[in-house]
């Protein structure tokens, strides 16, 4: 109900690009807004996942990239799944 | 038996007192990319072993996941070697890993099932840890060339983080 959402003064969606280069999310935390899209570009040879535990699973082959779209207000702790070194964060707003 | 030997390189960088120091103290650059190619070569064997053996699928999945990454470390170090004009060197080092991990494949093969996965698996965790305690100790302060070095130093944070993940798998094991 796209109306419905200008009416409501929301500012519009944005994406947010988090490169992966060297075995790290850059940057490794970032501020998003509800409905707003996160895309993970993996620049790496090796394959990555952008995962939270319970949650959302983004697979991120080699030279590809992934995305989900953020619907809750929150703090996200994310990893990945091959090489749990990796973390990142998204801190959602409202 | 290379967890020890690993140990020893590793202790070598620090204190190169021990009678293995007189070949060198430090390796040189084209011994680091021998063995930094001979350490993914022994993964990638026993990745093989674990795919064709295991029935159980996050070990499989695991030992997929370290065929891929390791294949892929092989073909960058392949490709800095040819670009550098480097020619990688055998050394006591690369064959003291090569036999370690011959009898540490030959071990493994008279296993099966549970026991074999839980020896698998144990050994990721513990020949990682070692590889990188070689990585931090003894390669990439020797290392040379800046190029080798960040290559060295990406793999660490790779080694890394296959340590992280065969350890979960450990526990999920148990």
């Amino acid at each position: 109900m796209p109306t419905l959402i200008l009416s409501a003064g929301m500012a519009q969606a944005a994406t947010i690009e988090v490169t992966i280069e060297k075995m790290a999310f850059s940057p490794a935390e970032i501020a998003a807004k509800i409905g707003d899209t996160i895309e993970w570009v993996n620049k790496d040879t090796f394959v990555h996942t952008a995962s939270v535990k319970g949650g959302w699973d983004v697979q991120l082959p080699v030279k590809k990239s992934g995305s989900v779209v953020v619907d809750k207000a929150g703090t996200l702790d994310y990893y990945c799944r091959f090489h749990p070194n990796m973390k990142g964060r998204i801190i959602v707003a409202p | 038996m290379h967890v020890r030997l690993l140990a020893t390189v590793a202790a070598l960088g620090l204190a190169g007192s021990l009678s293995l120091a007189t070949a060198a103290d430090k390796p040189s650059d084209p011994q680091i990319a021998h063995i930094a190619y001979t350490a993914g070569a022994i993964d990638v064997e026993a990745a093989k072993q674990a795919i064709a053996k295991s029935k159980n699928k996050e070990v499989v999945a695991f030992a997929e996941s370290m065929l891929r990454d390791h294949e892929a470390v092989k073909q960058q170090a392949l490709d800095l070697v040819k670009k550098l004009n480097v020619t990688p060197e055998d050394n006591a080092t690369s064959q003291a890993l090569s036999k370690a991990a011959t009898a540490e494949r030959d071990k493994l093969s008279g296993l099966e099932g549970a026991a074999f996965d839980k020896a698998y698996v144990d050994n990721e965790v513990a020949y990682h840890k070692q590889v990188n305690s070689a990585l931090e100790g003894l390669l990439i302060p020797s290392a040379q060339n800046a190029e080798l070095k960040g290559l060295l130093e990406t793999g660490l944070k790779l080694f890394q983080g296959h340590q992280q993940h065969a350890e979960h798998v450990a526990a999920a094991l148990k």
